[in-house]
């Protein structure tokens, strides 16, 4: 049998990591919330870190909870003698307790870590299997953090800078914590003017309804049209159904100098209207698409049945097929909201006049050195809340008929 | 299924089957031809004719109506003068020619050689012809006339009557002039190569990173623990939101004067001065005495690319990963299979063909990006990818034709792509 690694150098590596790792992301965490200007001391915690990784493969077998005790303690120790009794803040910007949490919190996080990664290994050689599931088990650990890091970070950023005033953004910028003193009104001021300055209500309102315009007339052409190529045969399905996906994949800036240029000559271009009838069209190839994968899974019995009570199709569609793609046919509207309420290229090549803008178009104009960061920011804030809400709301129904429907094997 | 064959279509119900499918498919199809592929055609004539945004206004004939003279009492002597003038720089209009409707009460004692009068309607008009006009020509028609009767003429109802004007004009885009000068313009253009160059980099390597981080986060969702739903939910925010929320943030968050990022490389002493991350070209980095020229808005754009559509990869991949049965692992388990062995041997061939699908489906998505490059960094700093320049070509420089002419380049260039790819993906396994 061939040895892969040694257990001591294994746990060794581990703590290395996670201590590092734990450090970093608290101390970052600490700086974003409280707005200290904390040091970022990441040698002290590595070889920390080191140390209890070693200490914990040759830690006699006991308790759990004896062993984390101790583990936990090592960690908090070494921190604190390996940056010279220092740790976290030699300038005293945080309250004793505060610092005190930090350092628990670090050796706490970074111990567990290490237990799960580690795992029932020892002090000895490791076989390949064992390595491997080390391995896997760090990088899962790794890879969780870093993804809720990177996709979070800049939401949060997003959130707390719209709360922000232009002073306190231009004195320190890692500050993000929350001034509560200020008082509601203050706080939200970005929103306020944003909504009695610049007009945001007319943009909310424009979005939504171009956005439910959409999502109405593609639901209107699309269900008669899935069905269509679902259920009934006619010359041409199987290349009506194949040429579908090539139809979305036509890109949108190829149509939009044409689109520009023809809408222009019919004095049509600078309205919603022009939006209402563009936007279904691109939406509509997937929406058919989706659509037709649900229909063709209902069994045809059904369809047969109905004709034989005397229904016409219209009404087998509405009381039969409807009825029973309700889940489909509400991830394929929730789709096309948001594929038009986030619609930036046509809405900002085609509108012209600010009381026709939507969201997208009405926030590029606030990206100027003229209108303060924390506007922008609370008007991207505005534009992503109403989505963000109907998508953790529906999350079910769009992922299933995302997969299911749309790419299959 | 019941079974589908050429006789089927031929019965009674087959051909109202038929023309029903048809009615069912008619209005989508019209909105398609209308909204999708008629500008696609369209494209394609455009980018054949030296067009600007401009000429999109057509040219027309602009009339003003002049009265000199005081027009009051009998025997006034006034004149009426029409100046005229062709609104277009470029276009020439043909047949042009003017009426007015004129009250009646004054006579004309001089009238112009180009002009007649003639009745019309019971009361009387005049009719100039104008001829050929050519691009930004101008000139002036001038009617004298004796005043007779105070009570049915002044200078309110001569004006109250507007000229009315005739001519035939050219459109710009309807014309049957092409010439290949917006091609020449295009491929003879010195950055040409490098826009071509930086979209080939933007669409590779934000298409492959998209690729294994939605890989590499489908394997980490799919192990169970709790909070799982949660954090699904999470890691798909960056392709729910809208794009120009997120590309503000991340405008916002790596700002060089008052982003977090700057900051926080300022203070831990990574970085000497602030980094513009999405203004600055190139940064000198030395490895090992070498100093190797790194593109950092280049990187940065693609950071975002690849942050914003590895969601997409994830949730396709998860789901075909879920879909895998159970018991295959759990037999490799037995026979002592190590967890990359497994990967690599049962994992990999299930998700080559949804791989292969995202890899197409992401390349062409995100070879026509535009949106997010735009906001990001404005094309500049050596991130303008085709489809920006299709944007600067036809609306920054207002030239209509040589945008279409890059937006040709763009289809032709993924239509070729499509086909090679297709010809030589991998097929499904599972």
């Amino acid at each position: 049998m061939r040895f892969w690694m040694i257990g001591i150098f294994a746990s060794a590596l581990a703590g290395f990591v996670w201590v590092a790792l734990w450090h970093l992301v608290l101390t970052v965490t600490a700086i974003l919330v409280t707005g200290a200007a904390l040091p970022l001391a990441l040698g002290p915690a590595a070889f920390s870190g080191l140390a209890v990784g070693a200490f914990a493969a040759l830690q006699r077998p006991a308790s759990l909870n004896r062993r984390r005790i101790s583990g936990i303690i090592f960690i908090a120790c070494s921190l604190f003698s390996f940056s010279l009794g220092a740790p976290f803040d030699p300038g005293s910007l945080l309250a004793l307790w505060q610092r005190l949490l930090l350092l628990l919190l670090v050796s706490v996080a970074g111990w567990l870590s290490i237990e799960k990664t580690v795992g029932p290994t020892n002090a000895g050689f490791m076989t390949r299997y064992g390595t491997e599931k080390f391995y896997i088990r760090l990088f899962w650990g790794l890879g969780l953090i870093m993804f809720v890091l990177i996709v979070a970070v800049p939401f949060y950023v997003m959130v707390m800078t719209s709360l922000k005033s232009q002073h306190s953004l231009l004195i320190n910028p890692l500050d993000l914590s929350i001034n509560y003193d200020l008082g509601v009104t203050k706080l939200l001021s970005s929103y306020i003017e944003l909504f009695t300055d610049y007009g945001f209500l007319t943009l909310l309102i424009n979005s939504a309804v171009v956005s439910i315009a959409t999502v109405m007339i593609t639901l209107l052409f699309s269900v008669p049209g899935a069905y269509a190529v679902a259920k009934l045969r006619f010359p041409g399905r199987h290349w009506l159904s194949a040429s579908v996906l090539l139809i979305y994949l036509i890109p949108a800036i190829i149509l939009v100098i044409p689109l520009y240029a023809i809408l222009s000559q019919l004095g049509m271009r600078n309205s919603l209207f022009a939006l209402c009838i563009v936007y279904p069209a691109t939406t509509i190839p997937v929406a058919v698409y989706m659509l037709r994968g649900y229909f063709s899974g209902l069994p045809s019995d059904l369809d047969d049945a109905g004709l034989m009570d005397g229904l016409s199709r219209l009404q087998i569609i509405t009381r039969i097929s409807m009825p029973l793609s309700m889940p489909a046919i509400a991830s394929v509207a929730l789709y096309v909201f948001m594929i038009a309420w986030n619609e930036f290229l046509f809405a900002f090549m085609f509108l012209d006049d600010v009381r026709l803008f939507t969201l997208s178009r009405g926030i590029v104009s606030l990206n100027s050195s003229e209108v303060p960061r924390q506007h922008l920011m609370a008007g991207a804030v505005i534009a992503t809340a109403p989505v963000l809400f109907l998508f953790l709301w529906f999350e079910r129904f769009l992922v299933s008929g995302l997969t299911a429907g749309s790419v299959k094997g | 299924m019941s079974p589908t064959s050429r006789s089927d279509f031929n019965g009674k119900l087959a051909r109202r089957e038929k023309r029903l499918a048809f009615l069912f498919l008619f209005p989508t199809i019209i909105l398609i031809l209308a909204i999708v592929l008629l500008p696609l055609v369209a494209n394609f004539w455009i980018s054949f004719k030296p067009v600007t945004l401009g000429d999109l206004r057509p040219p027309s004939l602009i009339i003003k109506e002049a009265l000199r003279g005081a027009i009051t009492s009998p025997g006034d002597i006034f004149k009426i003068e029409y100046r005229f003038r062709n609104s277009s720089v470029k276009y020439p209009l043909t047949e042009a020619s003017l009426r007015d409707k004129l009250p009646n009460g004054f006579s004309i004692t001089l009238l112009d050689p180009a002009c007649e009068i003639i009745s019309e309607g019971g009361g009387r008009a005049v009719l100039c012809t104008l001829g050929d006009l050519d691009a930004k020509a101008r000139g002036k028609l001038v009617i004298e006339a004796v005043l007779e009767e105070p009570l049915l003429v002044n200078k309110d109802i001569l004006k109250a009557s507007k000229p009315e004007t005739l001519f035939i004009t050219q459109n710009a885009l309807t014309s049957f002039k092409f010439s290949l000068e917006n091609y020449k313009k295009v491929f003879s253009a010195a950055e040409f190569w490098d826009v071509l160059k930086t979209s080939i980099y933007y669409t590779v390597f934000g298409t492959a990173g998209a690729l294994l981080f939605g890989l590499f986060a489908a394997q980490i969702m799919l192990k169970t623990f709790p909070g799982r739903s949660i954090i699904r939910g999470l890691l798909l925010f960056p392709y729910v939101a809208p794009v120009i929320a997120v590309a503000f943030s991340w405008v916002v968050l790596f700002d060089p004067f008052s982003g977090v990022v700057n900051a926080m490389l300022l203070q831990s002493g990574v970085a000497e001065g602030p980094v513009n991350f999405f203004g600055q070209r190139n940064a000198d980095i030395s490895v090992f005495g070498l100093t190797i020229k790194f593109p950092i808005a280049l990187s940065m754009v693609i950071l975002f690319e690849i942050w914003r559509y590895f969601p997409l990869s994830f949730l396709f991949i998860l789901a075909r990963m879920q879909s895998i049965p159970a018991d295959i692992y759990e037999a490799a388990e037995m026979d002592g299979a190590t967890p990359f062995q497994q990967f690599w041997s049962l994992s990999f061939p299930f998700i080559a063909s949804i791989l292969a699908v995202l890899f197409l489906l992401r390349f062409i998505w995100t070879f026509n990006k535009f949106d997010d490059i735009f906001l990001l960094t404005g094309g500049n700093a050596g991130t303008r990818t085709l489809t920006v320049n299709v944007y600067e070509q036809a609306f920054a420089i207002s030239n209509l034709g040589a945008g279409a002419a890059v937006a040709v380049v763009i289809f032709v260039f993924l239509l070729i792509f499509s086909i090679i790819f297709i010809r030589f993906s991998p097929k499904d396994a599972g």
